[in-house]
């Protein structure tokens, strides 16, 4: 039972992650989920702090906060005299060094280490249960990230035509009237929750491999969104799946396994696509040379 | 506290003078070498790098079967140089784009350090301990020998960028001048992406992988507010980073749990906010007082001209006006007025009648000034609707702007363009400029 809670938790999170991740890699913003990611730390440090609690309301109101705190000090800086790279780099890692410092302060008090901040504990999950009025409801993760997920999937789908216009073009998006604002701050508000809800379970830096690997791995495979869209949750879910096995294989991390999955999964599409390409460049080569042989017999 | 303080910056604790001898000289080359990255705009490659030489490190220990400070280099500059290997690829031979490729690269390789990291502990060696200081660093317990292998790689880096200098230059700012004058482009690729990777290995032990990047970034990023010069920019970045070095070390030492990386990024953070604020030229509090006297200036030259166009309106420069005939003509908050006439009696512009209620009165040099800016905005009038095709109802409100703006010199040639006209498009007359008195303020 404890594997099938496991993987679950991996598959619910890939898939929550895989949905948004989609639309941080088309509109080339995918180093925006490594910056939240690493951001909201210091948040959910400060929330377990005053709360003593893993209680889940208010970390998800500490690290909306610093994910703001994020964008906000990103932006104000790159209109200075330093890119927007180098601006983001410098808000996140600090965020991030602070959140570590604050835990290694309180370590006797809070209830997470330096582990957790890199790996998860994915491992616990199916002993983090949820207890509504005495019931036993099953592991606490589960909820979440099931939750998480029918949001991510209500706002793709009640956004669809918005959102595949914004991603693919923005400046198009803003003259057909869309409010490309709402929709931004949507999608960062979807990928924020989403961190969130992933980060207990796999860590701060893997959330980056499930919020971007699927869906790069998917956008090489196609052309189509909605099939991107299928294609991101497949890799994402089949990730979680052989990472699980492949981390009891080799006694290690969970979390750290269904990343090198991913990225197993692209190396794999991204050699296909490769065979493809070469193979049609052949075919289209000695089609090529038919033709002129044809041309030459026929001048003869 | 102060006893430690003293046994710190005293070097009396022989373990001391090492740890700082490596970490001071990591700050130094990472400081220099990051400012090539973030002039690059490779800021965010770093960081993957970064990530990415924790596999190498792990691999190393795995085969090596202990910590042997050269064996973890050799590992961690391998698995450096295939991540940007593998970026560069990726990035050329897919539609992947280069910030995707960047994240792909980094969690996916972080996940497989995670995993050997996992696998090595859950497997008992007893040489493994410590091993995981490598994730946020510990200077505490850097041992002489690392300090030397680490410690002078920071110092070949230093060496190369001094001995590189001029190409490296060439490549950060004009790459494209660069490969057009022959310039051996690949070949400093790949001079510049090893020192980049040797520098983050050197910064291991010290800073620690997850946060080594920000070794790069931020002390560059705070010296780009201090200079426009690449090599004084490389002074204050080193300098930076030695001060965050310090500090981090400091703070390690006097609490041996706590993880050095952590502490440095935040010093270094600390020294980026206040270079942000107070930087002598570039700084905001600097900007936001020269756009305070600029607003200022704007506000008493537009009262000036209120009262030169009161003059104007009733052909009498002996009737001092008072604050309501002034808000009258033009709309200001009551208050800024108060300010501006303040500015101006003081600038010995306009001279203040005692009475009830107060009255003002232009003075010589006033105006001269107020008929300077009349000038300047009903000559740019002027040039708009003749030279631009502008109609004459829509040139006015450009001209508010302009007539703070526009230097003696831009005056002259516009005179000299519009054959020194006497009129504006609106029939009202250009003053003559009588001489160079009441000039620039």
């Amino acid at each position: 039972m404890a594997t099938f809670w496991i993987i679950l938790t991996g598959s619910l999170a890939a898939a929550a992650c895989a949905l948004v991740g989609s639309f941080l890699v088309l509109r080339k913003q995918a180093m925006l989920s490594d910056a939240i990611s690493h951001a909201v730390l210091p948040g959910i440090a400060i929330a377990f702090l005053l709360t003593a609690s893993r209680n889940t309301v208010p970390m998800l109101l500490g690290a909306g906060a610093f994910g703001l705190l994020t964008v906000y000090l990103t932006e104000k800086l790159s209109q200075g005299r330093i890119m927007s790279d180098a601006a983001m780099g410098i808000v996140f890692t600090t965020l991030f060094a602070i959140g570590v410092i604050i835990v290694n302060l309180f370590a006797g008090q809070v209830d997470i280490d330096q582990d957790c901040i890199l790996y998860g504990e994915i491992a616990y999950v199916p002993w983090d249960r949820w207890f509504y009025a005495g019931i036993d409801l099953g592991p606490r993760p589960v909820w979440i990230l099931s939750f998480v997920l029918l949001l991510n999937l209500a706002f793709v789908i009640s956004c669809y035509k918005e959102l595949k216009i914004y991603a693919f073009d923005k400046n198009l998006a803003i003259s057909m009237g869309i409010p490309v604002g709402i929709i931004h701050y949507a999608l960062m508000g979807t990928v924020s929750f989403s961190t969130i809800a992933a980060f207990e379970s796999v860590g701060a830096i893997l959330v980056v491999a499930l919020l971007i690997v699927p869906p790069a791995t998917a956008y090489i495979l196609t052309e189509k969104l909605h099939v991107m869209l299928l294609l991101a949750v497949f890799f994402g879910v089949s990730s979680a799946i052989s990472g699980y096995y492949f981390a009891w294989w080799t006694n290690s991390s969970i979390a750290g396994a269904i990343a090198v999955m991913t990225g197993i999964f692209f190396a794999l599409a991204f050699a296909y696509t490769k065979w493809i390409k070469s193979k049609t460049q052949k075919e289209l080569k000695e089609a090529q040379i038919g033709q002129s042989v044809i041309l030459e017999t026929t001048s003869n | 506290m102060s006893e430690l303080l003293a046994d710190f910056f005293l070097l009396r604790d022989p373990n001391v003078r090492w740890v700082l001898a490596g970490t001071v000289l990591l700050g130094l080359s990472a400081g220099a070498m990051g400012c090539f990255a973030v002039l690059r705009k490779r800021a965010l490659v770093g960081d993957a790098v970064a990530h990415a030489v924790l596999p190498g490190v792990c691999l190393a220990f795995i085969v090596a079967g202990d910590k042997d400070p050269l064996v973890l280099l050799l590992g961690s500059v391998i698995f450096g140089w295939i991540s940007i290997v593998l970026m560069d690829y990726l990035i050329r031979e897919s539609k992947i784009s280069a910030d995707t490729s960047i994240g792909m690269i980094l969690s996916v390789f972080f996940g497989l350090g995670v995993v050997l990291l996992t696998y090595i502990q859950s497997s008992g060696n007893v040489n493994q301990s410590g091993l995981d200081a490598f994730l946020f660093g510990s200077a505490a317990s850097m041992l002489p020998e690392d300090v030397m292998v680490f410690g002078l790689v920071s110092l070949l880096v230093i060496i190369a960028i001094i001995l590189l200098y001029k190409e490296l230059k060439l490549v950060s700012f004009d790459p494209a001048y660069a490969t057009v004058i022959g310039y051996p482009m690949k070949r400093m690729e790949v001079v510049i992406g090893t020192l980049l990777v040797v520098t983050i290995t050197a910064g291991l032990q010290a800073v620690g992988v997850v946060l080594m990047a920000s070794m790069l970034i931020i002390p560059a990023a705070a010296a780009r507010y201090w200079t426009d010069s690449l090599w004084v920019m490389l002074v204050v970045a080193a300098s930076v980073g030695v001060m965050a070095a310090i500090s981090g070390t400091f703070i390690s030492y006097s609490a041996p749990s706590m993880p050095t990386g952590p502490w440095m990024v935040v010093a270094a953070a600390v020294l980026f906010t206040l270079s942000y604020l107070f930087a002598p030229k570039h700084g905001e509090v600097r900007r936001w007082l020269s756009l305070k006297k600029d607003r200022e200036k704007i506000g008493w030259e537009n009262i000036l001209k209120t009262l030169y166009h009161l003059e104007e309106q009733d052909k009498n420069t002996e009737r001092a006006r008072t604050r309501n005939e002034i808000l009258k003509k033009r709309r200001v908050q009551p208050e800024e007025l108060k300010k501006s006439l303040q500015k101006l009696c003081k600038m010995n512009f306009v001279s203040r009648l005692p009475g009830e209620p107060e009255s003002y009165l232009l003075t010589a040099l006033g105006r001269e000034r107020a008929e300077r800016i009349v000038r300047v905005h009903r000559l740019w009038e002027l040039y708009l609707t003749e030279r631009l095709n502008i109609a004459g109802d829509h040139v006015h409100d450009d001209a508010e702007s302009m007539e703070h703006l526009i230097t003696p010199e831009i005056e002259q040639q516009l005179a000299v363009l519009l054959g020194e006209p006497t009129s504006d498009p609106h029939q009202s007359a250009i003053p003559y400029r009588h001489s160079d008195k009441g000039g620039d303020v």
